[in-house]
């Protein structure tokens, strides 16, 4: 197995849970707990020990999840200032060779994009938690799905791209979390767990697994101090020099190719010869598993794709979905963003619809049926 | 003439800086600090935006750099992964007085075991000379064109009056480098900065009174008197807080 950047932090990742005097969730078990805190729990046993916060609704139940238990394991909770320092000190840290997160919802992830830009320039690996609410603005506490574009389309300023993963249940929002930091650190990147507010606050059942056993990458490259036995180490996004920073951003660039090819996912649900097919992810796809039912026992055939990274989109299999249905429909808690995406993978060889809800508000089962009856009414015309 | 050594924490290259600039002799004032008390290999530094954005190229330690005014929280971050290193962050007056002034201030509340070395020359200096939030009353800036007003513009920040009222500060003074008798003064208190933070006291922070000659459209020469005559009126030098600490 590969050494740890930090001694100190490698012996941590290798203490066994169960040992820690904690009256943390033990061992394999599935237990019923709160999506937030699932998250916080994922992240400890991925071996994340340092965790940045600052309070913002519909998160809250992570960070004060983070301050109880994130110090019994040994590790570092900071409530920071503010987003933009909590972002700044996840830059620290990992860019130290920690493994580092920060966690916020959408206002707060939205003070958090320069920081975030500088982390995709500096090449460091970070877990940034999107627990979103619906804006602009101040907006509100209830859930949405409103910071697409942000996560996927760039969000700071600059040419770069962060993975971003949308879990659906309390059990993957435990699973992406733990591989989000594998990805991070795989790639040197910053990697966006997208939840939203209601996955965030809703208890489920989530199988914790006993001992997570993470991704140990050498970071040769960190900020650790010389110790006088290699050369300096110098973590930066600037290069005043165009030709200098061009191949820094061709390298990105590069290593983004090379991400689309590899770690797309995706879930297709009974899309061969669906009558229409639902474009969705996290709780929208939810909802829609449960549409597809009620449309069975009316005879329209729906099938359901799920991206779980929103980045690197599932492009190929979405225009796939041209050779597959006769329809497709985006439903997101958002004013149309993810729709955009499946528009352009299907490149206008079938009809593109889009439902969604705004403000806070979900869609409900019975609304995206007559929506799928209205959408497959005109298409017969 | 004796041979002059060169410290082993600063690379070779030749730097950036204009003549008379203060940058270049905090540079090797820190390197020769660093030297002395053998903390080359342990060292991590924190560049700032500015004019020295890419100081990490004229140390040979493990630095990063960080956004405007977010280097205290990036050396936050790095301190409690490697509590047993030395952390410093070096900052301008707008990166520090402006911009990152909740950084600044929250990092000396919580006590981080951190040391900043402050460099105040009341200007913006790469931006093209604009004022700063520490330009004298009157002090004419390419954004204060009229000189510096407080009925327009407010006044002056006091950075190291204002830290030393916080618990978690232990150690603050203000030096100045406008001659040899000076960079020796700011040498022993950068030196006690540090030790302070090898102690685990707290934060420390050393002021330095700067010269900027090419935004304040001075020579050199003027500028250090500048410095003297003007900037150390407003910003008197003395030890702030932590004056008892033995080190």
């Amino acid at each position: 197995m590969l050494k740890s950047a930090l001694p100190a932090e490698d012996a941590l990742l290798h203490v066994p849970i169960r040992q820690l005097k904690s009256r943390r969730l033990m061992m394999s078990e599935k237990v019923l707990i709160k999506g937030n805190e699932a998250i916080g729990e994922a992240a400890i046993r991925a071996g994340c020990r340092h965790y940045f916060g600052y309070p913002i609704t519909p998160q809250n139940e992570l960070t004060n999840y983070m301050s109880q238990y994130m110090p019994e394991a040994g590790g570092v909770f900071i409530q920071a200032e503010s987003e933009i320092a909590a972002i700044n000190m996840v830059y620290g840290a990992a860019g130290a060779g920690a493994r580092a997160m920060t966690s916020s919802s959408s206002p707060g992830i939205s003070l958090k994009q320069e920081g975030i830009s500088y982390i995709a320039g500096a090449e460091i690996p970070a877990v940034v938690v999107n627990v979103m609410r619906c804006g602009p603005g101040l907006g509100g506490i209830m859930p949405a799905q409103s910071d697409y574009f942000q996560a996927v389309k760039g969000g700071g300023h600059g040419d770069y791209r962060n993975i971003a993963l949308a879990p659906c249940n309390g059990q993957e929002l435990y699973e992406l979390t733990v591989k989000a930091f594998d990805l991070a650190d795989k790639y040197r990147m910053l990697v966006m767990v997208m939840a939203d507010g209601a996955l965030g606050q809703m208890m489920e059942n989530v199988e914790f697994r006993d001992k997570e056993e993470p991704l140990l990458v050498e970071k040769p490259w960190a900020a650790t101090g010389t110790g006088m036995k290699r050369k300096k180490n110098s973590i930066t996004s600037v290069y005043i020099n165009p030709d200098e920073l061009e191949v820094v951003n061709d390298r990105l660039q590069a290593k983004y190719r090379e991400i689309e090819k590899q770690e797309v996912m995706y879930e297709e649900t009974d899309c061969d010869g669906a009558d229409i097919v639902i474009c969705a992810y996290g709780l929208a796809a939810r909802i829609t598993r449960n549409v597809m039912k009620s449309a069975a026992a009316e005879g329209i055939k729906v099938g359901l794709l799920r991206p779980i990274t929103l980045w690197p989109f599932p492009k190929e299999a979405v225009g796939a979905l041209a050779d597959k249905t006769k329809v497709v429909m985006s439903v997101e808690l958002s004013a149309g963003q993810m729709v955009e995406d499946v528009q352009l993978a299907i490149n206008g060889r079938i009809p593109v619809y889009f439902h969604g809800k705004t403000g806070g508000n979900l869609p409900s089962q019975k609304e995206i049926l007559d929506k799928i009856k209205e959408v497959l009414g005109k298409e017969k015309k | 003439m004796p041979k002059r050594l060169h410290p082993n924490s600063l690379e070779r290259d030749t730097m950036h800086y204009c003549p008379g600039c203060s940058h270049g002799i905090a540079h090797r004032v820190i390197a020769e600090v660093i030297d002395e008390l053998g903390l080359e290999g342990s060292t991590i530094g924190i560049s700032p935006v500015g004019c020295s954005y890419n100081n990490y190229k004229y140390f040979t330690f493990d630095m990063l750099q960080a956004a405007h005014g977010r280097a205290p929280a990036v050396a936050t971050g790095v301190k409690r992964v490697h509590p047993d290193k030395t952390v410093f962050t070096y900052q301008g007056d707008g990166d520090l007085a402006a911009i990152g002034t909740a950084e600044i201030i929250h990092a000396a509340a919580r006590g981080e075991k951190i040391t900043t070395i402050f460099i105040n020359n009341a200007i913006y200096g790469m931006t093209s000379g604009q004022m700063a939030p520490t330009t004298l009353e009157g002090q004419v800036t390419t954004t204060s064109p009229l000189g510096r007003d407080h009925r327009l513009q407010g006044f002056p920040l006091k950075m190291s009056e204002i830290l030393a009222q916080i618990d978690g500060a232990v150690y603050i003074e203000r030096v100045s480098m406008h001659d040899v008798n000076h960079i020796l003064k700011a040498k022993r208190a950068i030196k006690k900065a540090f030790k302070v933070q090898m102690e685990g006291l707290g934060f420390s922070m050393i002021e330095v009174l700067s010269t900027c000659p090419t935004n304040w459209r001075m020579k050199p020469v003027d500028a250090s008197a500048w410095v003297r005559d003007t900037m150390m009126e407003y910003y008197k030098l003395g030890v702030y807080k932590g004056g008892e600490l033995e080190v």
